[in-house]
């Protein structure tokens, strides 16, 4: 895109330490479960992590969730009781209930990182007396270690050791990483295979018996741009990390298309005639938004890391102007095509000093604030109108069919504003 | 080690930030991790505040660790209070926090902030929400009307003749069970008896007026949960002497107001019960004659709890089969109320197993918290929410209190309506069994080309253990058993094999069916 040249001037980044107003690692738990079906996630730690799910979960689930809470107890710490046995009899019980489970994470939080309980032992350990009907892994989702999506990314990068190695003869294949609803993933894979890009699969898997292989031969495109630690486990694994921007609106999905097309030796010619009508149609979509949003000021707090992406977005196909773009973390260089393409000089927030940045916020008093849920409704009380950005991790919103999707999740918020009179 | 699904009760950090949040001019610098920041949602989301809770969090992280989380933790608490300049600040540890040992309570204290500062111990692995909050609301009372405690011995002024009793309102915090409404109702009741509230606390009080704390003749627990542990320390400071029972309701209700009145000297006449409470009447009228005998299951705090029973047995006419609560501070008050109805307490935290008991019991009403309302989706049984943990349906825009009279009111639809719902749906149940009311009949106003009726389908039977399900029924006797009304047959299907099976009966009879009848009686 010769444009992007032009708007190129390295964004202006702020590096604020504070209070960060941000959820911990362990949230992930909520729509990973969802995603792999046959997989039940322990956290390892106290009353409040078990709390922190239960509550961002939102609503209380019919169910009985694939998740739970080992919580900790004073005669764990006191040393009275030994923790691997009591983590053991947790498990044993847990898995006499629950006879579906395939793949079981034990996931670490800050009390058990704290007083450094060894999880990945107490994986192997229980790998072994549990094999072959349950695999047990472990990663860490700990608040002092990880923010929110960074969750999603411990658990792929421990799954990337278990993933079987591809056959050497086999030739190129795709790899997509990064949780994606299963309707996208399906829309996804039909466009790679029009584009004769494939084989394709998908980390993670639906079911934990059925992980993608990997290998030298093995593109891996991200989904999603909070995986690091993902990616650089699928690097030791030999693969190859395409960079591309993320496939959140029509510009976006192109060119994440364009990116796994050029690894497989396809024409650019063929990805627009491919993508053609699904542009048209998201484009149209769009433009309905884009009469109600271009020109409106928007600031994001930090959250998730889609945030630089999601701006991109905003800025680029829906012609809002960016005030401020919070991030936890900046991976810059997994974002370098997406920074290339924000418009110069668009201010990037990297981590969080929430009264600060509430007190900017204030002072720009932006048409749309895309915030967490401790922030929303005081704003909104404030007079300003908000956007909770959780939902842009459970909503389908990743390529063509779900771009006017994504717009419309910014526009609701001022469309009901106009609405309501009283 | 414990597993745990779903908690009733948060940690009680959440509970010191119900009473932060429930105050005005304080401020909470908690030491935790980013991840506790979740808990603002449950003020603003949950209960809809229009303002965040006054909380900071340090917020340290991994790399903090090796150098220094004390510095943090002095660096936020000047901030929020150059930022907040609130009127006392509380200082305390989040579970992570706790296991650092920072001392968050000396690190404050050498700021040498011109406000008080009261430090809280909360023992994270051990002690829950509803304890966090006690001992928070205890601590600040003992710091802010400290100071105002006369010499120990000194005897208590007689109140001046003509002035007005005055009381304190102890326990109603953020986030709280109808606390909202619950306290409306109460101050009307209090104006009724020309009682003066002297500070109503922690719900909207200031630092200022918990100094004021020792000025009131005597003290209202509301919650004992919160506010029991800061009464008795008050009556042991000042000699106050507290009104313990909750008034929720009629009969509870009627208690506190003659106690109220008792203490306050005043006559109970103008507080008592007048034509706007319905719940006596409603529970007589004709058509509440099924609620009679409906066996009920209970399970919340132990004051929902408690109150629940009482209100089920004496104001309803309700079996009472089962009482519990996750509230093991009080479980002595709840084992008592349970012994009073003759049933055994479940006290316990472990959501399993009062699912287990409820899918035991096969009550016929549930009326527990949001937990014990997904098990009863499960099972098919009505239930209504008595207590706690909150849900925001539990924070309804219109005026809904528990306690007082309109509390009756409110409590007498908020428990029926369910029945009623389940009865409909019986009713469905049932026409979907008859010959002109199946699946695939057509509405009657549109001419009979109806289709023939499909196999009926089964109706759902209670889960039954080894003994009960190794018994049969005789052909005659199932058809028999069919005939009972549809809103009978479950007990009756119950009775009989439980008849059976405890006389060694293999096969159940007509006879036996009858026998059985007999026995057990309507």
């Amino acid at each position: 895109m010769s444009t992007a040249a032009t708007l190129c001037a390295p964004p202006a980044i702020l590096r604020e330490r504070g209070q960060h107003e941000v959820f911990c690692g362990l949230t992930g738990i909520i729509w990973l479960h969802r995603k792999i079906q046959d997989a039940f996630f322990l956290v390892v730690g106290s009353r409040t992590c078990a709390h922190l799910i239960q509550s961002a979960a939102g609503v209380m689930i019919f169910a009985e969730p694939r998740f739970a809470t080992a919580i900790i107890g004073e005669r764990d710490l006191a040393g009275l009781a030994d923790v691997n046995d009591e983590l053991d009899r947790v498990v044993g019980r847990l898995l006499e209930r629950r006879p579906d489970i395939r793949l079981l994470f034990l996931v670490g939080s800050c009390p058990s990182e704290v007083i450094k309980l060894d999880l990945g032992r107490a994986a192997e350990r229980l790998s072994k007396s549990f094999a072959p009907k349950v695999r047990v892994l472990n990663y860490s989702g700990s608040g002092i270690e990880t923010t929110f999506t960074q969750g999603e990314d411990a658990c792929l990068a421990a799954l990337v050791p278990e993933l079987p190695a591809a056959p050497e003869s086999a030739g190129p294949a795709l790899l997509v990483a990064g949780a994606l609803a299963d309707v996208v993933e399906d829309q996804l894979a039909r466009l790679f295979s029009d584009l004769g890009v494939g084989p394709v699969r998908f980390l993670p898997a639906r079911r934990a018996d059925d992980l993608p292989p990997v290998g030298p031969d093995t593109r891996v495109l991200l989904a999603q741009p909070f995986l690091a630690e993902t990616a650089r486990a699928l690097e030791q694994r030999g693969a190859q990390i395409l960079t591309a921007p993320f496939p959140l609106g029509v510009e976006g999905t192109t060119r994440w298309l364009e990116a796994a097309a050029e690894a497989f030796g396809r024409p650019a010619s063929l990805v627009q005639t491919v993508t053609e009508p699904a542009r048209q149609r998201a484009a149209r979509a769009l433009g309905r938004y884009r009469e109600l949003l271009a020109g409106k000021r928007v600031f994001l707090f930090p959250d998730s890391q889609l945030e630089p992406p999601l701006a991109r977005f905003l800025a680029r196909e829906l012609d809002m102007q960016l005030i401020e773009v919070g991030t936890p973390y900046l991976h810059k260089q997994h974002l370098a095509a997406e920074l290339a393409l924000l418009p110069a000089g668009t201010r990037i927030a990297e981590g969080q000093h929430v009264e600060n940045q509430l007190d900017r916020c204030r002072v720009a008093k932006p048409d749309l604030v895309v915030c967490g849920l401790g922030l929303a409704n005081p704003l909104e009380a404030e007079g300003l109108t908000t956007k909770w950005s959780i939902e842009l991790l459970f909503t389908p919103i990743q390529g063509y069919e779900q771009a006017a999707d994504l717009a419309e999740l910014f526009a609701r918020p001022l469309i009901r504003r106009t609405r309501l009179v009283a | 080690m414990e597993l745990t699904v779903w908690t009733y009760e948060g940690p009680p950090h959440v509970g010191a930030m119900r009473i932060a949040t429930a105050m005005e001019g304080v401020h909470y610098v908690l030491h935790a991790p980013q991840g506790d920041t979740y808990a603002d949602l449950l003020f603003t989301m949950i209960e809809r505040r229009a303002k965040r809770p006054p909380v900071t969090y340090t917020t340290f992280q991994a790399r903090d660790l090796g150098s220094d989380t004390a510095e943090l933790f002095q660096t936020a608490a000047r901030e929020a209070y150059e930022r907040f300049r609130p009127a006392a600040m509380l200082v305390g540890a989040s579970c992570t926090a706790e296991l650092i040992q920072d001392d968050p309570g000396g690190l404050a204290k050498a700021l040498n902030l011109p406000i008080p500062v009261v430090p809280l111990e909360l023992p994270a692995y051990q002690r829950k929400e509803n304890w966090g909050a006690a001992e928070t609301f205890y601590q600040m009372v003992r710091a802010l009307a400290g100071p105002a405690v006369p010499p120990p011995g000194s005897q208590r002024p007689a109140r001046p003749a003509g002035q007005a009793a005055r009381c304190n309102v102890l326990g109603p915090t953020a986030l709280g069970f109808r606390h909202r409404d619950d306290v409306a109702e109460v101050k009307r009741l209090l104006d009724r008896l020309g009682v003066q509230i002297n500070v109503l606390a922690p719900w909207q009080a200031t630092p200022a007026d918990l100094a004021r704390l020792g000025e009131a003749d005597f003290n209202i627990v509301l919650y004992p949960e919160i506010a029991q542990q800061a009464a008795s320390w008050l009556q042991r400071s000042f000699g106050q002497p507290m009104v313990t029972t909750v008034p929720i309701g009629v009969g509870a209700t009627t208690d506190f107001i003659r106690e109220v009145a008792a203490l306050a000297g005043v006559a109970p006449e103008p507080a008592l019960a007048g034509p706007e409470l319905r719940l006596p009447w409603y529970s007589r009228s004709v058509d509440s004659t099924y609620l009679t005998g409906k066996r009920v299951f209970i399970f919340g705090d132990a004051t929902h709890a408690v109150a629940a029973a009482r209100i089920a047995a004496e104001e309803l006419g309700f079996a009472v089969v089962g009482l519990g609560t996750y509230s093991r501070e009080f479980a002595r008050e709840v084992r008592a109320a349970a012994k009073r109805l003759e049933l055994e307490a479940l006290i316990t935290d472990d959501y399993l197993e009062v699912e287990a008991k409820i899918a035991e019991l096969q009550p016929e009403l549930v009326l527990g918290t949001q937990m014990e309302r997904h098990v009863a989706k499960r099972l098919g049984i009505p239930c209504a929410l008595i207590s706690a943990p909150m849900h925001v349906q539990d924070f309804p825009a219109r005026y809904s209190p528990q306690m007082g009279f309109e509390g009756a009111n409110v409590i007498f639809d908020a428990w029926v309506h369910p029945l009623m719902m389940g009865l409909e749906e019986h009713l469905l149940g049932m026409f979907r069994e008859d010959f002109e009311f199946h699946d695939g009949a057509a509405p009657s106003h549109l001419g009979s080309h109806a289709a023939l009726p499909e196999a009926p389908v089964p109706s759902p039977q209670p889960a039954r253990d080894a003994a009960v399900a190794a018994l049969a029924w005789a052909q005659d006797a199932e058809l028999e058993l069919k005939k009972i009304p549809f809103f009978v047959r479950g007990k009756a299907r119950r009775n009989t094999e439980r008849f059976a099976s405890e006389r060694g009966v293999q096969t159940i009879t007509v006879e036996t069916l009858y026998d059985a009848k007999a026995h057990f009686g309507r």
